[in-house]
């Protein structure tokens, strides 16, 4: 089984770091992925920027035909999860919003896309084969 | 986390982050400046001891402001002779207390404070240097050794400095109601003014104070970007904070290994920070959709230009120029045209730039970065002797002993090529 391990904590107390206690930080978890990688088991890392270099999305209620809306800012509204991530290249901003406007038109129902720049972006080792054989495997295959 | 190893750089880091939400909260409950700074000293002192044994609160800020405020209520009572509260690790169940409290964090509120706390430091009879020293020892929570480090004077002075401006500021009238539109709008603009300044105070440093100086600009990014959470939708703030990141992104690089300045032409780009860039240029995307350029934000896509661009040769100095011409309009300065001409030296030609900052000379007969640059087109015209007149001015002028250093660089060469022109 594949899974995702997302990353919570917050922000203002990372961005109160020193560099050195951030670099630390980075290269301990360095040493937990270059295990998992020597085991092939790792699929794409990413660090996200902070939240304030984020814009969200907001989809608009179809049947009332309204437009989607851009919001400066995360999504932070808690009754809703988050239920999976895309990493995209795009050239701006724009490109990026044109990307999330495509994937909730190809969505019928509501919610929102955060649009949120990476720091840091590995692809990892797990290939598209790789990946299925370890979901496969997951449920008892 | 488990209990037993939450670690002390954690619980500094989450003090730090804390403080100006918690100071802010606090000063509106007691409305006085004085007794929110020992209220939350109080509630840091607390939190090392409690934090350690019964692990981090899921909410260290709100945490800090009901003990903070528990511990100056508590000190009230005694010196009023009556019961005091119970110590913080007898409260058996803080986490309802801080849910409700939370709750009321939440929204405009909390926002109106802090933007208050950073406020009340740009009170406009307190000169620069004291704006900034002032918000760094209230608002960051530097010592004032710290700050006197910082700003290279002793620390009786600092202390005096701050003691003094702190009175001024006691004395003010502190608007504790909630500020109108305009009035929040004017006080954001004195406060991202200030925050300038505090970046600005590191900027200038000189090689050797870089280490002690350069945590300043770490600083003014911080408060850059507590603004921008608050306010999240404020293209200058946006603006602001890619500013600051992208001329912070470039420090590895603006000095060699024996504290002399590396231009922006020379510096080794393979240094320059690409996280920050990467979050600059982020910013201008979201802040260039609100259609309301301002002067930070033109700044930033001034810098983002020079960022931009892996090699020197690849600057855009066309689109710079233009940037500068927007500038001109939105502020118009004669330091601006003076960099504007730069540009244009790029674009046009060294003749065109010399003829742009000309007019400039009355205005710029104190500024050293005038002096260089006339010095410099001379230069180029080959008008040696007119240059080495403007160099000797720049020298004279310097600021810091880079500054002058650099210059020193020019009229070697010149000497050595020998007199000419």
């Amino acid at each position: 089984m594949l899974y995702a391990i997302l990353c919570y904590n917050f922000e203002d107390v990372i961005g109160a770091w020193t560099p050195a206690e951030d670099a630390l930080v980075m290269a301990r978890l360095g040493t937990v992925e270059a295990g998992l990688a020597t085991a092939d088991r790792l699929g794409a890392t990413a660090r996200l920027l902070p939240t304030t270099a984020a814009v969200t999305l907001r989809k608009g209620r179809q049947e009332e035909g309204r437009e989607a809306l851009v919001i400066d800012g995360p999504f932070a509204e808690t009754k809703e999860q988050l239920l999976g991530f895309y990493v995209v290249d795009c050239a701006d901003l724009e490109a990026a919003i044109a990307v999330a406007r495509d994937l909730a038109a190809a969505n019928p129902d509501r919610g929102a896309y955060e649009i949120r720049p990476l720091a840091v972006y590995r692809p990892g080792c797990l290939t598209q084969a790789g990946a299925r054989r370890a979901n496969r495997r997951g449920v008892g295959a | 986390m488990t209990i037993a190893n939450i670690d002390a750089a954690w619980i500094d880091a989450a003090l730090t982050a804390a403080r100006p939400q918690a100071v802010a909260a606090l000063l509106r409950y007691f409305r006085d400046l004085d007794t929110a700074e020992e209220a939350f000293q109080d509630a840091c002192l607390r939190a090392l001891k409690a934090w350690p044994k019964n692990g981090p609160p899921r909410d260290p800020t709100a945490w800090l402001i009901l003990v903070g405020r528990n511990a100056a209520l508590d000190g009230v009572r005694k010196s009023s002779r009556s019961a005091p509260l119970p110590p913080e690790e007898l409260i058996s169940d803080l986490e309802d207390a801080e849910a409700s409290l939370v709750d009321r964090l939440d929204g405009e509120h909390y926002r109106d404070d802090v933007l208050r706390l950073l406020f009340i430091c740009c009170h406009p009879d307190l000169p620069a240097t004291q704006q900034v020293a002032v918000a760094l020892r209230i608002v960051s929570g530097l010592s004032v050794r710290q700050i006197a480090r910082a700003f290279l004077v002793g620390e009786s002075a600092m202390e005096q400095r701050i003691t003094r401006a702190k009175a001024r500021i006691g004395a003010a009238d502190v608007p504790f109601g909630a500020p109108s539109l305009e009035e929040r709008a004017q006080r954001l603009n004195a406060v991202a003014a200030m925050v300038y300044l505090v970046f600005n105070e590191g900027y200038s440093a000189g090689g050797k104070e870089l280490l002690t100086r350069g945590a300043l600009c770490d600083e003014a990014i911080r408060l850059a970007r507590l603004l921008l959470r608050l306010f999240p939708s404020e293209p200058e703030i946006m603006g602001l904070t890619a500013l600051l990141l992208l001329q912070h992104a470039r420090a590895p690089a603006r000095f060699d290994a024996d504290g002399a300045v590396v231009l922006l032409e020379d510096q080794d780009r393979s240094l320059w920070n690409d996280r920050m860039i990467a979050e600059g240029l982020a910013l201008i995307d979201k802040a260039v959709r609100h259609r309301r350029p301002g002067p930070y934000l033109v700044q930033a896509a001034i810098a983002a230009e020079h960022d931009r661009a892996e090699r020197p040769e690849d600057t855009n100095w066309a689109r710079i120029d233009l940037l500068y011409g927007d500038l001109e309009q939105l502020a118009p300065s004669p330091v601006v045209t003076l960099n504007r001409a730069v540009a244009v030296s790029k674009v046009a030609g060294p003749e065109a730039a010399l003829a742009m900052i000309e007019p400039l000379a009355p205005k710029l007969s104190g500024y050293f970065h005038f002096f260089g640059l006339r010095g410099g087109l001379l230069l180029q015209l080959g008008r040696k002797n007119e240059a080495r007149v403007a160099f000797d001015q720049a020298i004279a002028l310097a600021s810091t002993a880079a500054e002058a250093a650099h210059i020193r660089l020019h009229l070697d060469r010149l000497m050595k090529e020998g007199a000419g022109g």
